[in-house]
C-alpha cells in the first residue's frame, strides 16, 4: 500500500531525498554546538578553579570556539531553512500528485464505479485523507532521519566523554522506547474509534443542516439536540480515553530524564573526586545533562512520527482504494470508432447492478429499433426504464445477452466514439457553474454561436434565454441554480442536441416542461433530426403517444410493445396509466 | 472553455469567512472565560501545578550549577555530602515537577475536551433555535467547518498552547529574575537578541498564518470543485468531458499546492531560525562576558554579587568566570520557553480566528419563541386539541382547535426591497382543501412558509382559529401543522424511527398502519431488514419516490388538524399515486389541507384553487369555475402554460 502511495512522489523524489540529508546536517550541527560550548565553559571553569588568580582567560580558545559555533549555527540555519522549504515543497507536491492521480482515475470510473462512492466520501478522500497522509509524509522526511541521527550522534559524543554514561543513556532510551511503544499500541485503537465517532457527529450535523425544515416543522429541536449531545459525548469519551494515555507519556519521559540526570550527577561527581574509576570534568557533566534531553527527545520524536503514520493508515487505505479502482467496463480490443447508424438491438438482455444482488433489474429484453424510429417507454417507478436505456451508451454492461448499436456490440466500440454518437439527457441532470453558452458547448466544443442558438431554438430554450440578462452569457450559478426546473431541462436537451447524435435518449427529461412546449420539442426533433433514433422515457402519456412504438415496462420485463392505439386496446397497464392521467389532467 | 473558466470563483464564499480574528484580545479573553470559568477549582489546580512544575524545572537546573560549582571550587576534595544533599534535593524537586506536570496535563486535557464538547453542544443548540433565514444565507460547508476545523484548532490551543504558554512565561520570569541578579549588562545582550527573535517570530509566524488562510481558501475551492463536478460525474461521462474535468481540477489543485507549500515552508522555518538565533545569543553573551573579564575587569558588569562581596582581588577573575558559566547556563534555559512560545505563534492566530467565528455563531440572535398561547389536549393526552390562552390573571381560556386559517392582506418579502407576496387574502375553513398553482417563483411555497412562521410577514395578519399566529407559541403552532415538503429528507435510523419522527409516542402498529396507507409497506417489507432497515445518508439507498412515500407515512402518524403538502407526490408515478390516493384521502379526511402541486390531477378536487402569479392571487375558485373562466388556470390545465 505504502509503495503505491509513494509512486505519486514522482518529481518530488529528489527533494524528498535531500530533505532528510539537510535535516541530518542540521541535527549534527545541533550536537556539535553544545560540544563547542563545553570548550568555552571548560575554559571559564579552568579560570574559576584557579583560586590564585594567576590563570588568565585563553582568548584563543574562546574566540575559536565562538567562531566555530557561529559557523555551525549558520550551517544549521541554512540547512534548516532550505530543508524547511524543500520539505514543504515535497510534502505539498506529494499531496498534489495524490489528489491529481485520484481525480484522474475518478474520471475513468464507469457508472457502476461511481455508484460505489458518495460525493461526500470522495470529497473526504481527496481533501482530509490526503492532508493526513501529507502530514505523515512530511513528518517522515523531516523527523525520521533527523531524530535517530540526533540520538546516535549524542550517544557517540557521550561515548567520547565517558563510555559508561553512554550505556546509561542507551538503557534509558530502551526503557523509554518500551513505554512509548506500549502507549502507542494502546492509544491507536482508541483513536480509530474516536474517528468513527467523529464521522457519526458529522452525519448528525449534515443531516440537520439539510433537513432543518423537517426538524422545525415537526418541532424536534430537542430530540436533535439530544442526538447531538450523544454524538459529542461519544467523541468526548474516546478522545479522553486516547489522550489520557498520551498525557501519561509526557511526564514519564520527563521522569526517565530526571532519573538519568540524577544518576549522571551522582556517578559523575564521584568519578571527578575519584571514588569511581573514570575521568570526567564538571563542564562535561553539564554537556551530558544537555545530551540527555536531546537523546530522549529524539526517542519521543520517532515515537510521535510513528504515531502519526499509524493514524494516517486509514486515510492511506481509503486513498489507495480510489487509486486502485478499475473501471468495470473492460476496454474493447477492436476499438471501433465509427457507428454506422442509429439502429439499436437488445438480444436476450438481463441486467443487475451488482453481481451480489441477484435481483435482476431487467429480464429477457428483446427489442429491435430501426434507425430514425421514435420509441416511447412507459412504466412505474422502479420498472427499469432508466436501466434499460443506460445500456445503450454502455453506461453499464448487461449481465447476460448483448446490446447492439448500428448492428455492432457496444462493447466493441471505442467508448468516446459510442457516447458521442448516443446522446443521453439524464433524469438527474446537472448544469455547471458558468454561462449558458459554456454549458451548451459541452455538447460540441467547437460549436459556433449560430449553432448554439440553433440547438437552443430546437429545444425551445432560445425564447427564455433571450429574456435573461446577458442572454447566452448569463451565469447559471453552481448546479444551475439560477434557472427553473423546466428551463434547466430544456438547456440539457439543447446541450445534447449539439452533439448531433445518431441516437438521442430522453430519460424523463421533459417532466417539468409544459405539455405544449414538450410537443414542440418533439416536433422539432422530427423535423430537424429525422435520421436520429429518438428514445423517450416519460411519465406523461402525451409525451409518448405519438411515438412510432411504445414499450411498456413492468418489473424489469417488457409488458407490451405497440402504438398508442394498439396498447390502449391490448395493454392493461398502459390503459390504467392513460385513464389515471386523462381523468386528472387532460380533457 | 466550459466550466473550468469559473474555477476561480469557487472560493468566493470562503474569502469572507476565512480571515483572521478582528478583535483577537477580546476573543482570547472570552475564550479563556468560556473554558475556565466553568471549571474554577480545576483551573486553580492547573495554575498551581503549572507553577510548581515550572519552578521545579528552574530550581532543579540551579541545583546542577550548585553541584558543579562545588565540584569546581573544591576539586578532588569536594565535600560529597554537599553534593549528595543537593542531588537528593534535586530528586525531590524532580519528583514534584513530574507529578505536577502530569497533574496539570491531565486536568487540562479534561477541561479542554469538556470545553470542545460544550462548544459543539452550544453551537448546535443555538443552531436549532436560529431562524431559517440563517440556513438560507450560510453554506453548509461553512457551518460544518465551524464544528470540525475551527473546533479542532481550539483543541490544540487549549491542550497544548495555553499550558505551555503559562509555563513558558513562568519559566521566563524565573530565569529572568536569576539573570537580573547576576548581570544587567549581559541581560541587555540577551534582550537584544530576544528582540530579534520576537521580530523573526512575528514576521515568519504572521506570514505562515496568512498563507494558511490562503491555503484554507484554496482547499475550499478544491472542495467546491470536486463537489460540483462529482455531483455531475455522470453527465461528464455521457458527454465524454473527462479531459476537461481533469484540466479544471489541475488548476485548483495547483493553486492549493502553491498556497500549501508557502504556508508550510514558513511554519517549518520558525524552528531553525529561532533555534540558531538562540545559539547566536549564547555566543554573544560568552564573548561579551569574556571581553569584560579581560579588558574591563569591572566585576559588577558580570555579577552584582561580585561587586557586593567585592572579594579578594586575587579571586576576582575566578569568581567572574564562575558567574559567567552560570549566566551562560541561564541563557540556554532562557531560550527553551522562547522557542516554545514562538512555535505556537501561528497556532494562536489560527485558533483565535476560529474562536471568533464560533462565538459569532453562538451569539447569533435566535428565532423568537412566539406568543403565549399553547396547544393542549385534554387531561391525559386524549381527546380533542385545544388552544390554551392565558388571561393574564392566572386563569385560562380554552379555544377548540378546528383548523380555520385566514390570511388578511398579507405582504411578504425575503428582503424588504423585493416583495414576494402582495396583499394576499384567503381563508381555509376547517376540513377544506385549498390548492395553490402557479409557475416557479410565483410564491406558492412561500405561503406555506408563512403559516408555520418559518418567516414572518411584513404586514397583514394570519389567524388560526381566530387567533393571530404571532400570539401562539411557535413550537405549538408547528406541532399543529403536518408538513410534507418538496425535498424529502430522512434521518439516520431505522425506517420505523423515521416514520415515528412524526409522533414520538406512536406504537409500531400505528407506524406500520401509516406506511400501509401511504402504500410504502410493500417496498419496506422488501428491504433487507424490513422496518428495521437502517437509513443512512438521507436515504441514499432509496429512490426519490420511495422517500416521498416514507415522508407521507411520517406525516400520517401525526394527528395535526392542518396539513401542508408541498409537491408531496411529485416523484411518484401516476400509477402509484393512484394507489395511494385512498391513503391520501384518509390522511386529508377531516383536516384542513394546503396543497401545492404541479400535477393538476392532484389539485383538481380541492374546495378552492388559488392561481398565483408574481405574488398575487390572479384567479380563485373551484376546478369547474376556473375552467369556465378560461383564464390562466384553463391555460395551465390544457398545457399551454409552463408550470413548475
Amino acid at each position: 500500500m505504502i509503495k503505491k502511495l509513494l509512486k505519486c512522489v514522482r518529481e518530488y523524489k529528489k527533494d524528498s531525498i535531500i530533505v532528510p540529508v539537510l535535516m541530518a546536517v542540521e541535527a549534527i550541527m545541533e550536537i556539535v554546538i553544545p560540544f563547542l560550548m563545553t570548550f568555552i565553559v571548560g575554559e571559564l571553569q579552568a579560570v574559576a578553579e584557579d583560586t590564585t588568580g594567576t590563570r588568565e582567560v585563553d582568548l584563543n580558545v574562546i574566540i575559536v570556539s565562538a567562531v566555530l559555533m557561529i559557523a555551525c549555527a549558520v550551517i544549521a540555519l541554512i540547512a534548516g531553512s532550505v530543508g524547511a522549504k524543500l520539505a514543504a515543497k515535497a510534502s505539498c507536491g506529494f499531496a498534489h500528485n495524490l489528489r491529481e492521480d485520484m481525480y484522474n482515475n475518478l474520471q475513468t470510473f464507469s457508472f457502476a464505479n461511481i455508484d460505489n462512492y458518495s460525493t461526500a466520501s470522495l470529497i473526504t478522500r481527496i481533501t482530509t485523507d490526503v492532508t493526513n497522509v501529507q502530514n505523515a509524509y512530511q513528518m517522515a522526511i523531516r523527523m525520521l532521519v533527523r531524530a535517530p541521527i540526533l540520538f546516535i550522534a549524542s550517544i557517540i559524543m557521550t561515548l567520547i566523554i565517558e563510555p559508561i554514561m553512554a550505556l546509561i543513556f542507551g538503557c534509558a532510551a530502551l526503557v523509554l522506547g518500551i513505554v512509548v511503544a506500549f502507549c502507542m499500541v494502546k492509544v491507536v485503537p482508541y483513536f480509530r474509534t474516536m474517528f468513527r465517532k467523529y464521522d457519526s457527529l458529522n452525519a448528525v450535523l449534515q443531516e440537520n443542516l439539510t433537513s432543518i425544515r423537517v426538524v422545525k416543522s415537526y418541532v424536534r429541536e430537542g430530540e436533535e439536540i439530544t442526538k447531538m449531545k450523544k454524538a459529542t459525548g461519544d467523541v468526548y469519551t474516546y478522545s479522553v480515553k486516547a489522550e489520557r494515555i498520551l498525557t501519561i507519556m509526557m511526564p514519564s519521559v520527563m521522569l526517565v530524564m530526571f532519573i538519568v540526570n540524577i544518576i549522571i550527577l551522582t556517578m559523575g561527581s564521584n568519578m571527578y573526586v575519584g571514588n569511581i574509576a573514570g575521568g570526567i570534568q564538571p563542564s562535561e557533566l553539564q554537556t551530558l545533562i544537555q545530551y540527555s534531553a536531546q537523546i530522549l527527545s529524539g526517542v519521543m520524536m520517532v515515537a510521535m512520527c510513528l504515531n502519526f503514520i499509524a493514524l494516517s493508515r486509514g486515510s492511506a487505505e481509503r486513498i489507495v482504494q480510489v487509486l486502485d479502482e478499475r473501471t468495470t467496463l473492460p476496454k474493447a480490443k477492436e476499438q471501433i470508432s465509427e457507428v454506422k447508424d442509429g439502429s439499436i438491438d437488445f438480444d436476450d438482455v438481463d441486467f443487475c447492478y451488482s453481481q451480489k444482488a441477484d435481483v435482476a433489474v431487467l429480464k429477457d429484453i428483446n427489442i429491435h429499433i430501426k434507425s430514425g424510429e421514435t420509441i416511447g417507454i412507459i412504466g412505474a417507478t422502479g420498472s427499469g426504464k432508466s436501466s434499460l436505456v443506460s445500456l445503450i451508451p454502455r453506461l453499464y454492461d448487461p449481465s447476460k445477452g448483448m446490446v447492439k448499436v448500428g448492428g455492432v456490440d457496444v462493447r466493441k466500440y471505442n467508448l468516446d466514439a459510442l457516447r458521442n454518437t448516443v446522446a443521453m439527457v439524464l433524469q438527474k441532470n446537472v448544469l455547471f457553474s458558468g454561462t449558458i453558452a459554456e454549458n451548451l458547448r459541452w455538447g460540441d466544443e467547437t460549436a459556433t454561436d449560430e449553432q448554439i442558438r440553433e440547438a437552443a431554438v430546437q429545444a425551445c430554450a432560445d425564447e427564455f434565454i433571450q429574456n435573461l440578462p446577458g442572454k447566452y452569457d448569463y451565469d447559471l450559478g453552481q448546479g444551475g441554480v439560477n434557472v427553473s426546473g423546466g428551463q434547466k431541462q430544456r438547456l440539457c436537451i439543447a446541450r445534447a442536441l449539439l452533439k448531433h447524435p445518431k441516437v438521442i435518449i430522453f430519460d424523463d427529461s421533459t417532466s417539468a416542461v409544459d405539455t405544449k412546449t414538450d410537443a414542440i420539442i418533439r416536433d422539432n426533433l422530427r423535423k430537424y433530426a429525422p435520421e436520429t433514433t429518438k428514445i423517450i422515457i416519460a411519465q406523461r402519456i402525451t409525451s409518448v403517444q405519438d411515438a412510432d412504438r411504445i414499450i411498456v415496462l413492468d418489473e424489469g420485463k417488457i409488458n407490451g410493445i405497440g402504438t398508442h392505439e394498439e396498447l390502449l386496446n391490448n395493454n392493461e397497464i398502459y390503459k390504467e396509466v392513460y385513464q389515471s392521467q386523462i381523468k386528472g389532467g387532460e380533457e | 472553455m466550459s466550466a473550468i473558466n469559473k474555477t476561480k470563483d469557487y472560493g468566493g464564499d470562503l474569502i469572507k469567512t476565512k480571515r483572521g480574528a478582528k478583535t483577537p484580545m477580546k476573543t482570547l479573553g472570552r475564550l479563556l472565560r468560556y473554558a475556565f470559568l466553568r471549571n474554577k477549582i480545576a483551573t486553580v489546580f492547573v495554575i498551581v501545578f503549572v507553577c510548581l512544575a515550572s519552578v521545579a524545572n528552574v530550581t532543579a537546573a540551579s541545583r546542577v550549577s550548585v553541584i558543579i560549582t562545588e565540584l569546581i571550587a573544591n576539586q578532588q576534595n569536594a565535600n560529597m555530602s554537599v553534593v549528595y544533599n543537593n542531588i537528593i534535593f534535586m530528586g525531590v524537586i524532580y519528583a514534584v515537577g513530574a507529578i505536577s506536570s502530569f497533574a496539570y496535563n491531565i486536568i487540562m486535557m479534561y477541561i479542554a475536551q469538556g470545553t470542545l464538547k460544550k462548544m459543539r453542544d452550544d453551537m448546535f443548540a443555538t443552531m436549532q433555535t436560529l431562524p431559517l433565514q440563517y440556513f438560507d444565507t450560510h453554506t453548509h460547508g461553512d457551518l460544518m467547518s465551524l464544528y470540525t476545523n475551527d473546533v479542532d484548532t481550539m483543541r490544540q490551543l487549549l491542550t497544548q498552547t495555553i499550558p505551555q504558554l503559562i509555563s513558558s512565561i513562568l519559566t521566563l520570569i524565573a530565569v529572568l529574575s536569576f539573570m537580573i541578579m547576576y548581570s544587567v549588562t549581559l541581560l541587555l545582550v540577551v534582550c537584544v537578541v530576544l528582540a530579534g527573535i520576537v521580530i523573526a517570530t512575528k514576521i515568519i509566524g504572521g506570514r505562515s498564518a496568512k498563507y494558511y488562510l490562503t491555503n484554507q481558501k484554496a482547499l475550499g475551492a478544491l472542495n467546491g470543485y470536486v463537489e460540483e463536478m462529482t455531483e455531475g460525474q455522470k453527465v461528464i461521462k455521457v458527454f465524454c468531458h473527462e479531459q476537461k474535468a481533469r484540466e479544471g481540477f489541475k488548476e485548483v489543485n495547483d493553486q492549493l499546492n502553491e498556497a500549501g507549500s508557502k504556508a508550510n515552508a514558513y511554519a517549518f522555518l520558525m524552528g531553525p531560525v529561532n533555534n540558531n538565533l538562540g545559539y547566536l545569543q549564547y555566543v554573544l553573551v560568552a564573548l561579551v562576558g569574556v571581553l569584560i573579564m579581560v579588558f574591563s575587569g569591572e566585576t559588577g558588569l558580570i555579577s552584582i554579587y561580585c561587586s557586593i562581596q567585592n572579594a579578594e582581588q586575587a579571586n576576582r577573575l575566578a569568581l567572574m568566570a564562575g558567574m559567567l558559566v552560570s549566566f551562560l547556563m541561564y541563557t540556554r534555559q532562557f531560550n527553551m520557553p522562547v522557542q516554545q512560545v514562538s512555535q505556537q505563534f501561528s497556532a494562536i492566530i489560527m485558533a483565535l480566528a476560529g474562536a471568533e467565528r464560533i462565538f459569532e455563531m453562538i451569539d447569533t440572535v435566535p428565532e423568537d419563541k412566539g406568543g403565549e398561547i399553547t396547544l393542549t389536549r385534554g387531561e391525559n393526552g386524549e381527546g380533542p386539541w385545544t388552544w390554551k390562552k392565558p388571561n393574564g390573571d392566572g386563569t385560562f381560556e380554552y379555544i377548540p382547535v378546528r383548523g380555520d386559517i385566514r390570511f388578511n392582506d398579507v405582504c411578504f418579502g425575503y428582503t424588504p426591497e423585493k416583495m414576494i407576496l402582495k396583499h394576499i387574502s384567503l381563508y381555509a375553513k376547517p376540513a377544506q382543501k385549498i390548492a395553490f398553482v402557479g409557475s416557479t417563483g410565483a410564491g406558492k411555497t412561500t405561503i406555506t412558509n408563512l403559516i408555520n412562521r418559518f418567516y414572518d410577514i411584513q404586514s397583514g395578519t394570519i389567524t388560526y382559529d381566530g387567533i393571530n399566529i404571532r400570539d401562539i407559541k411557535k413550537s405549538d403552532l408547528r406541532r399543529s401543522l403536518g408538513v410534507v415538503l418538496q425535498d424529502t429528507h430522512l434521518f439516520t435510523g431505522t425506517v420505523m424511527d423515521n416514520i415515528r419522527y412524526g409522533r414520538l409516542d406512536a406504537t409500531d402498529e400505528e407506524c406500520v398502519q401509516a406506511a400501509k396507507l401511504a402504500n410504502a409497506d410493500s417496498f419496506i417489507t422488501h428491504l433487507p431488514e424490513g422496518y428495521q432497515t437502517m437509513i443512512r445518508g438521507d436515504g441514499a439507498n432509496l429512490s426519490q419516490g420511495q422517500r416521498q412515500l416514507l415522508a407521507i407515512a411520517r406525516c400520517m402518524v401525526t394527528e395535526c388538524p392542518v396539513l401542508i403538502l408541498d409537491e408531496a407526490t411529485s416523484s411518484i408515478d401516476t400509477r402509484t399515486e393512484k394507489l395511494i390516493e385512498q391513503g391520501m384521502d384518509k390522511l386529508m379526511e377531516g383536516r384542513t389541507v394546503f396543497v401545492i402541486a404541479h400535477r393538476l390531477s392532484t389539485v383538481r378536487n380541492s374546495h378552492a384553487i388559488m392561481v398565483l402569479e408574481h405574488g398575487e392571487i390572479i384567479e380563485r375558485g373551484n376546478h369547474e369555475q376556473l375552467i369556465a373562466q378560461k383564464g390562466k388556470y384553463y391555460q395551465l390545465y390544457t398545457g399551454a402554460f409552463e408550470l413548475e
